[in-house]
């Protein structure tokens, strides 16, 4: 059977949960500054919400369960607990529940990938939907680490997404043109920008979300050890960019590009 | 008024609107008096910043006062009161140099604490949600709901997703209706739906007309060789010319920040005063730049507070609801300080409302509200100052005499109380006040308005109708452009207004409603009073960190 929702077309599944990770990053309207000691970017008492990209990845799958492809979509963030609110948001978006795996650890993408990996062994869920990046540190290696530790095929980019008779057929956004991948489930999908628009938590669904089911899991009940593999050195706000200069005419310029600048 | 049905509705006991310090201790007090005496009270409060705090900006030097009141354990809680107040000066400027005051005894700060108040509120936030408030920031109150017999039923939040059209978009969304047995208005100085209650109630009959100021402020990181923290430094004088009412606050934070800012009186009389290039000129003072060098700015922002005082309070009950905080006007003007008469009038209200929800035939006012607000310390202490702000009409140095006078001889208890005007009707024509040329701005110490902005971390879903309406589009340019000189791309802190097609002798109004700060002042300042701040989609204005 035929179902039509959203502009995608979907034919009718075995019941099947959706796992979407959800990260609680610096808002994207804070201008960010990095500490005066070098040692990071300062967050205190700047607003954090949820990962842009993650947002659509919620919208994707809640779309997928409103279609009737999926039967519960299941949010999930990794962090400190005012993650909670993150994961809020998400059920307010239209997530069934939410599993908050709490640790004040600072986490780096291989930590959260075998936090997630130990999520799907319990949860064992069909897709998992990720934003393709977390604004934050840019990082692009959660959704990978995780398909490669499960040895799940991944698609990632979506730029549409497709799911019938236990495929999903994934358009993605690549240098040339438009990709489009056919991969089996159980599968990794990450969300490019043109994925979908999100809508927004209403002020009723956000009510509504206060009460849905939030679990709280510690990394150890998972048996995960999330000890940073990576050490920051620093981190440095780029150079600032010097004053231009107006040269008279070609030859001039000519002369500093290859005397001055030494680029030609 | 059509009805609409397309929306949600839910009942509260109490819906407060505003995450201030005002509308946060109403909500904690409330809860406290219902764990206290074992009864329920569903308690709503709506912010329309993203979060709680993201909008509130102030000096500020708090008096812990209020504080104590409602958390005596404040301090075990964890408040963020990290910097006891120290050395006190007092200065006022010329030019080149600068002459200490001696410090009136209103302006003395042995006690109080050097804070953030974004960061108090964020803390009475978490307390507020700890006692069982329901709060939701990013939502905005856009409407006053009102019951078949005119008392007020509640709020609605604003439809999101209407287009710039005013049309609902694709991905519209209708607002949500909030039903309260009392809705406490806590907006904060010119409240939008407050000044409709005003209308609506005739609140303000017989009371003077509210006078403003505008604050303007930023955070810098100084180097830690010239910080010290608690130092307070007040000045008046140069930049101001001593007809204008205002000056500046310079306050040493922990980790070497320093918060630093200029109010300027919004009753000033030149439209081509700039109260944004005066506080940017201030700083270059000797006195003043000296804390600045090798330091950086980390945050901008601005906001009107009320100036009024005692004869400006308006009735503050009406059917349905009442007024607490700034958007009544509780503000101590000598002692530059709000916050903890915010704080006490939202107690005393909280305490009024209390009662009165368990009173039987009780009513749809609160009136014991205005009647308790008489007897706390509040009152007293408004009443003792109220003739410190309208002496200023002799100019600075007539006020400085007559503010010692009312102090010292009379104490704050003069037989007289002198008035004050609106001050939108103080604008003086364009050719009757000489230009202002301010310095440009360097880079370093000083900047433009849209690299301050930009610090303030202000965004506005772009596709929205603006938050700013005009009533007559047409009095933009044949009033105020014509005979003030478009004041309003000068009061405007933010650089919402600017004057375009000058040089093609057909000037016309752009309106840049993204880079609002809701700092109010054109509500305020503008000559007509034609220009109308409305809410814009819940979550939008300033992400103000630690300010």
């Amino acid at each position: 059977m035929l179902w039509l929702a959203g502009g995608c077309v979907f034919e009718k599944e075995n019941p099947m949960k959706i796992l979407v990770p959800v990260k609680r990053v610096v808002d994207y309207n804070v201008k960010v500054r990095v500490k005066a000691d070098g040692t990071g970017v300062d967050l205190a008492n700047v607003k954090m919400s949820m990962n842009p990209f993650d947002e659509i990845a919620i919208e994707e799958a809640v779309r997928l369960k409103e279609a009737g492809i999926a039967t519960e979509v299941i949010a999930v963030s990794c962090g400190v607990a005012a993650c909670q609110e993150t994961l809020r948001t998400a059920m307010a978006i239209g997530a069934d529940r939410g599993i908050l795996v709490e640790t004040d650890v600072d986490l780096q993408p291989l930590a959260v990938a075998k936090l997630l990996q130990a999520l799907c062994a319990k949860e064992q869920p069909q897709i998992v939907i990720c934003g393709k990046q977390a604004i934050d540190d840019d990082a692009n290696q959660t959704g990978q680490m995780l398909a490669a530790l499960q040895n799940w095929p991944q698609a990632t980019f979506a730029s549409k997404v497709v799911i019938a008779n236990g495929k999903a057929s994934v358009t993605r956004e690549i240098d040339g043109g438009l990709e489009t991948l056919e991969i089996s489930l159980p599968a990794v999908v990450s969300t490019d920008l043109r994925l979908n628009e999100p809508r927004y938590a209403t002020l009723p669904n956000i009510m509504k979300a206060k009460k849905k089911p939030l679990d709280t899991v510690k990394p150890a009940d998972l048996g995960v050890d999330v000890t940073p593999r990576l050490t920051t050195l620093k981190v440095a706000e780029p150079a600032k960019r010097s004053a231009g200069i107006r040269v008279a005419d070609v030859a001039e310029l000519v002369n500093k590009l290859k005397n001055e600048a030494k680029v030609i | 008024m059509t009805m609409r049905t397309d929306r949600d509705a839910m009942e509260y006991d109490v819906v407060i609107i505003g995450g201030g310090p005002s509308g946060l201790s109403t909500a904690i007090r409330i809860k406290q008096l219902a764990e206290q005496s074992g009864k329920e009270v569903s308690v709503c409060l709506l912010e329309k910043g993203s979060e709680i705090g993201a909008h509130i900006l102030s000096g500020a030097v708090l008096e812990p006062h209020a504080l104590a009141e409602l958390f005596p354990d404040w301090q075990e809680r964890g408040a963020p009161l990290n910097t006891p107040a120290g050395e006190d000066r007092l200065l006022f400027l010329t030019e080149t140099g600068s002459y200490k005051l001696p410090t009136p005894p209103q302006m003395g700060n042995h006690g109080n604490y050097i804070i953030s108040l974004g960061n108090l509120a964020r803390w009475l936030g978490e307390q507020a949600e700890a006692l069982g408030v329901e709060i939701y920031p990013g939502f905005a109150a856009a409407e006053v709901l009102y019951h078949e017999d005119g008392s007020v039923k509640g709020v609605a939040t604003g439809d999101l997703g209407i287009g710039k059209d005013g049309q609902p978009g694709h991905n519209f969304q209708p607002g949500m209706e909030l039903h309260a047995r009392q809705t406490i208005f806590a907006e904060g100085c010119r409240g939008s739906l407050t000044k409709e209650l005003f209308a609506k109630f005739n609140l303000r009959d017989g009371v003077d007309p509210q006078t403003y100021g505008i604050g303007i402020k930023e955070l810098w990181e100084i180097d830690p060789a010239k910080h010290q923290p608690g130092l307070i430094v007040h000045t008046v004088g140069w930049p101001l010319q001593s007809d204008t009412y205002g000056g500046s606050f310079l306050y040493h934070l922990e980790n070497n920040l320093v918060s630093i800012g200029m109010v300027v009186g919004l009753d000033y009389k030149n439209p081509w005063l700039s109260p944004y290039e005066e506080f940017q000129r201030y700083k270059t003072h000797p006195a003043i730049r000296g804390f600045f060098e090798g330091a950086r700015r980390i945050s901008y922002g601005a906001r009107a507070l009320s100036e009024g005082g005692y004869q400006s309070i308006p009735k503050l009950t009406f059917p349905g609801g009442l007024l607490i905080g700034d958007t009544a006007g509780f503000l101590n003007v000598p002692k530059i300080k709000g916050t903890h008469m915010a704080m006490k009038s939202g107690m005393v209200a909280a305490e009024a409302v209390f009662e009165h929800l368990f009173k039987d035939n009780a009513g749809a006012e609160a009136t014991e509200y205005a009647e308790q607000i008489k007897k706390s310390w509040l009152w007293d202490e408004l009443y003792k100052v109220r003739n410190i702000r309208p002496a200023f009409k002799w100019g600075l140095f007539g006020a400085l005499a007559y503010g010692a006078i009312d102090t010292y001889v009379f104490k704050g208890k003069a037989p007289w109380t002198m008035h004050h005007h609106d001050d939108h009707s103080q604008l003086g024509d364009k050719n009757s006040h000489p230009k202002i040329a301010y310095p440009k701005p360097d880079g370093q110490l000083t900047f433009d308005r849209l690299s301050s902005v930009f610090l303030s971390a202000t965004n506005h879903e772009e596709n929205q109708q603006t938050h700013l309406r005009l009533k007559d589009e047409s009095i933009a340019i044949s009033v105020n452009y014509a005979k003030y000189g478009a004041p309003e791309t000068r009061y405007c802190p933010a650089g919402v207004y600017e004057i375009l097609g000058e040089d093609e002798g057909k000037p016309r109004l752009q309106i840049n409603g993204q880079n609002c700060l809701h700092c109010k002042t054109c509500d305020i300042k503008d000559p007509t009073q034609n220009i109308n701040w409305t809410v814009p989609e819940g979550g939008g204005g300033p992400n103000y960190p630690n300010m």
